[in-house]
């Protein structure tokens, strides 16, 4: 066996495995007044966050159901666990690995995240459940006054500045249903701050981890990159298999000061059992760039448009996102990008494979507003099927009120060509490996704009994936 | 059919391969019956089917692809000789031979993988012979190559994985007479160095200047109407194909 075989085998066992659930604290199923009450009093918050909170509950009871898009009709939030704290005694995340209890250091070690912070990471965070277990960032950034802490702590020591960006200019919870049951039941997540014209060279990192069943992640990250910084966060998720359902909802708030250039790379592998539906969304200044890159494996049914609101002139947006849904997945994924300024720019691709009944979706919004001249924007979804029993479809919507702006719009769908498997086949590859050699190949061009080891990650993810359902 | 394509059905008779000589004398002159077989198990046996429209693969580089072939083929070439040895002998007395089987064509990278460097090389040595320029290794496979690139990439694949037996489509259509005269360089290397029998259809006697055959048949309506050598082949671009077919009428 090679190495590249045993490391394979290992990353296969890697997201399946569960634990014992280990709690300190767990919040009664469901959602109302009290649970919300008595979560915010455990975590010693200031009296506005808690209204905060109390707001978003009503919006949550008020609003409706999104009445697009996949069914969420199983989606009981009453039978969730919305807040489990890990059984552990340091709040906000210990900085040694060691200092965790050995079956959350054993979970996170498994996941390769310790030893991906030595090789390549400026700093990582691991939530377990509902809080942060790990914090860390190498020193030379701290002095720097960089600041990459648990959200939770945030609110206690950057209290101003959170106050100021908590949900209230990117993502409000007014925003659709489940921000406002995130509003009401966020715990953990990562605060980043960059200060201004500092470039955090590496990647920081943050890993979720929901282990136990039947409970909901409501995470919350806050990215503020100041005038001319630079940073590149990477998310990723996993959970193990289970048959009650998880419910994950995330909030994902980023400034892009002027110049400034922030990239939010996420992979997400949840289990099979797991709603994944998020909200993330970019304010963008002046010049400032940012790029989403999602990579959508894992979960029940997803939904998750990454958003960009160009406000400054000159301000660009990349979207980069592969979707894969296998059996009974439905994958929903996109982009949306507001062009509300002169000589703004966004690129959409968006790669989808879909087989064994498995359906994938492009749902994207370009919105030029009047008066954003001279603005231009390129969208291209591919989509490769397996099968006849696998869906994909497109819906790439434009809104274009203004007339001196450039538009391209390509989309291509196609199935696997058996022409092309007996080819690969005929000099010597097996049906499965012909299969993954086309997609790696359909899904070349987006991986080779990433970072290596997060291609390499992506691509091993992708051939976990193929494996378990052809092999 | 032969390399076993899933849109021909196969009806009726047989395909078999006979293996010998000394790379195979543990498997004591075995018989495969292709029909039986995946694509890639008839490819690991070496069988090799040269397209005559190859299909261009998106985003999977040349060098990727036939590294991937080639241990792909080694590994299942293993695995068919393995199973086949358990079910005819008791496996203590096959043991012995076993390292027998292994014959890898070329010397096996780490653990009977060709390892990238390893590879690199081969790839380069071949590319020479068929006159390809290097930057071929770094492109999709036949992703915008011309008729002609797409023939000699087909030589190239057979060059590298080394088949027992070649079956080469109209390999010769669409070729100027340059590139013909490298195919043919590659095809004749595939004969002389590596010992594949090779049955190459075509419709002109130019690409049989350049590679000889041993024998010639003529194909007409569905069934070989006339066999003979190279003379043939000479008789027929003198005369056209007319003579055979009033031969096969008269017969």
């Amino acid at each position: 066996m090679s190495s590249e075989d045993i490391q394979e085998t290992n990353t296969e066992a890697q997201f399946e495995f569960k634990k014992e659930e280990h709690s300190a604290f767990e919040a009664e199923k469901g959602l109302d007044e009290e649970t919300i009450r008595v979560i915010s009093e455990d975590k010693d918050e200031p009296e506005w966050m808690l209204e905060r909170r109390l707001r978003a509950l009503k919006l949550w009871q008020e609003l409706p159901m999104p009445d697009w898009g996949p069914d969420l009709s199983e989606v009981e939030v009453d039978e969730i666990v919305p807040y489990i704290r890990p059984d552990i005694d340091v709040r906000g995340g210990v900085e040694e690995w060691e200092d965790l209890p050995e079956e959350i250091q054993d979970t996170f070690d498994k996941l390769g995240i310790p030893e991906a912070e030595k090789e390549a990471l400026s700093g990582v965070g691991a939530q377990y459940e509902s809080e942060i277990v790990y914090q860390n960032m190498q020193e030379r950034w701290e002095d720097k006054g960089v600041i990459f802490c648990d959200m939770d702590k945030a609110v206690q020591e950057h209290e101003e500045i959170v106050r100021e960006h908590f949900m209230t200019s990117a993502v409000p919870p007014s925003d659709n249903k489940f921000a406002a049951l995130h509003g009401a039941i966020w715990s953990g997540g990562s605060f980043v701050y960059i200060p201004e014209n500092t470039t955090v060279e590496m990647p920081v990192q943050a890993y979720f981890r929901m282990n136990s069943e039947g409970m909901g992640q409501f995470e919350h990250t806050l990215i503020i990159a100041e005038e001319g910084s630079e940073v590149h966060y990477i998310e990723g998720c996993s959970a193990p298999k289970y048959s009650e359902f998880n419910l994950h909802s995330g909030g994902v708030e980023v400034f892009v000061g002027e110049n400034a250039h922030v990239q939010y790379s996420t992979v997400q592998n949840w289990s099979r059992s797991t709603y994944n539906l998020n909200t993330k969304r970019a304010l963008v200044e002046r010049e400032g760039t940012m790029e989403w890159v999602s990579g959508s494996m894992g979960s029940k049914v997803t939904m998750l448009y990454p958003s960009s609101v160009l406000k400054g002139p000159g301000a660009t947006d990349n979207h980069i996102t592969i979707a894969m849904a296998g059996e009974g997945q439905d994958i929903d994924t996109g982009a949306k990008v507001y062009h509300n300024a002169p000589r703004t720019s966004s690129s959409i691709e968006s790669k989808s494979i879909s087989k064994d009944g498995g359906r994938t979706n492009y749902r994207g919004l370009v919105h030029i507003a009047d008066g954003a001249e001279n603005s231009s924007t390129a969208v291209e979804c591919d989509a490769l099927m397996f099968d006849n029993e696998s869906t994909s479809d497109t819906m790439p919507y434009m809104e274009i009120n203004e007339s001196k702006v450039d538009v391209a719009h390509e989309a291509t769908v196609g199935k696997i060509g058996d022409e092309d498997v007996f080819y690969l086949q005929s000099r010597g590859l097996d049906d499965d490996d012909a299969k993954q050699m086309i997609v790696a190949g359909f899904i070349e061009p987006i991986t080779e704009e990433l970072p290596i080891e997060y291609a390499v990650e992506l691509n091993r993810l992708i051939e976990l994936e193929m494996e378990g359902s052809l092999g | 059919m032969v390399a076993g394509h899933p849109a021909y059905e196969v009806t009726g008779g047989s395909v078999t391969l006979e293996l010998d000589g000394d790379e195979f004398e543990a498997a004591e002159a075995d018989e495969w019956e292709l029909l039986e077989l995946e694509p890639n198990e008839r490819a690991a046996l070496g069988i090799f089917l040269g397209f005559q429209y190859p299909v261009e693969i998106e985003g999977v580089t040349m060098v990727n692809f036939l590294r991937t072939a080639l241990n792909a083929k080694l590994d299942e070439r293993e695995e068919l000789f393995e199973e086949e040895e358990s079910e005819d002998e008791p496996a203590d007395a096959t043991n012995e031979d076993a390292a027998g089987y292994d014959t890898a064509p070329m010397e096996g990278g780490e653990e009977g993988e060709v390892g990238v460097a390893e590879f690199q090389q081969i790839l380069q040595e071949k590319m020479e012979l068929l006159d390809m320029d290097e930057s071929f290794a770094s492109r999709y496979l036949n992703v915008g190559f011309s008729g002609g690139e797409k023939k000699q990439n087909e030589v190239l694949q057979a060059a590298i994985l080394e088949p027992e037996i070649t079956v080469l489509d109209e390999i010769d259509s669409g070729l100027d007479i340059d590139r013909l005269q490298d195919v043919a360089d590659g095809i004749n290397a595939l004969r002389d160095k590596q010992g594949a029998g090779i049955l190459q259809i075509t419709h002109y006697q130019r690409i049989l200047d350049y590679v000889e055959p041993d024998h010639v048949h003529v194909m007409l309506d569905g069934e070989i109407a006339k066999s003979g050598g190279p003379e043939l082949a000479e008789q027929l671009e003198d005369e056209g194909y007319e003579f055979v077919r009033e031969e096969a009428h008269a017969a």
